[in-house]
């Protein structure tokens, strides 16, 4: 009787992963946590601020010879950059092309009005996804490359991000743009643990817990830094 | 009392619909969602207009052919079917906008019926056993874990109604296939095409054009039978786990 039995889908493998929701959006899952990951790391290391321009600039030199003597100067830096650069652009892509389906599935509104469960950073994904994108591409010209900062001095961290965010409207993109961060990752962490299959009943509370400390140290990790340099205590 | 039924009324596939309102004196508070429509629809034969017509067939809250969004939520305020509302969750003077299901690919048929049939094909995919399992085993040589019972029948009361399709801002249908999904895959009978199943069924999911899932649990809240929000991210374990495993690469 084996010739009724389920023949094998179409797709398989990879293909399967990438051509199908489920799959694909457990790539937006994984590359949303490397991410989290990645700033969990860069906010800490933003906070050396405070502890003034010396070991500032000392990490800032070290970031840039992490893997010596086997890597050359640099090198781990840019390989970094460059599988940074992979996640980002396979998490947008996976993500866009996701939300367009999702959007074509559902292309009527109804007139009454649906009373919503869902919280507030569950229905700005989107939203704040496109936001976080506008402002990479800001962040990256302006401390890596120095465009609009005044006075900007390549290998001179500490001072460039004084000079930067003593100017208030820079403060202002910056800080919501951290809101906006804190929002993806309050909804994104819990959600791509779903996404992945590890939530579980009994982990719920952990995984809950673990999301909003997330999000809150992360946005507020990032923030404290504008606001130090506007309140004068890093200058 | 006395209500206002704004209802959408549309002739056929290919033409353009819209709200319509109708009064509706007379009803009586125990009567069914249902009722009421029948009563309308009475009102409108005798003034010589066209029925609104509506899926509709147990009227006991099982076959899950009823089924249109009442004021916004789908199966209306209560978490039951449309068929098991009764009118005195509505007050006198109220009105009462009744919209068919939503989604890309539910097309509407007329006024509030949806062509549904993408869930019979996505059940066709893998909604079911096809080995063959033999004759009856003597009772306990396999042996099913009271937990994995409980939850495959708990998923199993799916009626295919379709409310969490209408409901979910993406139009998909991840909590009714997720439902079949573990359902199957957790019992023995299920395991042979334990991978092949949820491949196949998310394939056929996807080619029917229903969005994917964002984790907004609009689903759940929704659902006439209470299918747990957790189905779905099992489908995932389930469908990610076939991914890799060799089983579901043969062929
Ligand atoms: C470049 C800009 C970005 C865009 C356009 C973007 C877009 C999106 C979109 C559309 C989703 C799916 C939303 C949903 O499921 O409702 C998503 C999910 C997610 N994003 Fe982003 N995002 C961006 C940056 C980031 C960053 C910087 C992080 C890291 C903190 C991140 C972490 C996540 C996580 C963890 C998820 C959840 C995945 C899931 O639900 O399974 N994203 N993103
Ligand atoms: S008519 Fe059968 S479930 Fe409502």
């Amino acid at each position: 009787m084996a010739s009724i039995e389920l023949a094998p889908p179409r797709l398989t493998g990879m293909r399967a992963l990438w051509h199908s929701t489920i799959g694909k959006k457990a790539v937006v899952a994984a590359t949303g946590l490397v991410m989290v990951l990645w700033l969990l790391v860069h906010m800490l290391g933003n906070l050396k601020i405070f502890f003034g321009p010396t070991e500032f600039d000392a990490y800032a030199h070290f970031l840039r010879r992490i893997g010596e003597p086997v890597l050359k100067n640099s090198w781990f830096l840019w390989i970094q950059r460059a599988v940074l650069l992979v996640v980002l652009v396979a998490h947008i892509v996976a993500s866009a092309q996701l939300s367009i389906r999702d959007l074509r599935a559902r292309p009527t509104k109804y007139t009454g009005k649906q009373r919503f469960e869902a919280t507030v950073t569950t229905r700005y994904m989107r939203t704040g996804g496109i936001v976080l994108g506008l402002f990479i591409v800001w962040h990256l010209l302006n401390l890596s490359v120095g465009v609009a900062v005044p006075h900007y001095a390549q290998a001179r961290a500490y001072e460039n991000v004084a000079q930067d965010f003593s100017l208030w409207w820079m403060n202002v993109i910056y800080i919501a743009a951290m809101l906006f961060l804190g929002l993806h990752i309050h909804h994104g962490f819990e959600s791509a643990t779903r996404t992945l299959g590890y939530h579980r009943p009994t982990r719920a509370r952990a995984i809950k817990i673990t999301g909003d400390v997330l999000a809150v140290a992360i946005a507020a990790g990032f923030i404290v830094v504008p606001v130090a340099v506007m309140t004068g205590v890093v200058s | 009392m006395k209500i206002t039924v704004r209802v959408w009324r549309q002739p056929s596939p290919d033409e353009a619909g819209r709200m319509v309102d109708y009064p509706v004196d007379d009803v009586a508070e125990d009567m069914s969602f249902l009722e009421m429509l029948d009563v309308l629809n009475e009102q409108l034969i005798l003034d010589d207009e066209d029925p609104i017509s509506f899926d509709h067939d147990c009227r006991e809250g099982i076959c899950g052919s009823c089924g249109m969004v009442i004021n916004g939520q789908a199966h209306g305020p209560v978490k039951t079917t449309v068929c098991q509302l009764h009118m005195r969750e509505f007050r006198d003077g109220d009105t009462i906008e009744v919209e068919p299901w939503r989604a890309g690919p539910f097309k509407i048929l007329k006024d509030l019926v949806v062509d549904r049939s993408s869930f019979d094909r996505i059940i066709q995919a893998g909604g079911y056993v096809s080995v063959n399992t033999g004759a009856a085993p003597d009772a306990a040589s396999v042996s099913v874990p009271k937990a994995d019972a409980d939850l495959a029948f708990e998923n199993a009361t799916c009626i295919s109604c379709g409310a969490c399709v209408a409901a979910c801002p993406n139009g998909a249908a991840m909590l009714f296939t997720s439902a079949k999904v573990t359902h199957l895959n957790l019992l023995p009978q299920g395991q042979p095409e334990r991978e092949n199943r949820v491949l196949r069924m998310v394939q056929a999911m996807d080619d029917e054009g229903f969005g994917g899932c964002t984790n907004v649990g609009q689903c759940t809240q929704v659902c006439p039978k209470g299918i747990p929000f957790d189905s779905i991210m099992n489908m995932n374990r389930e469908y990610l786990r076939a991914v890799k495993s060799s089983r579901g690469n043969q062929g």
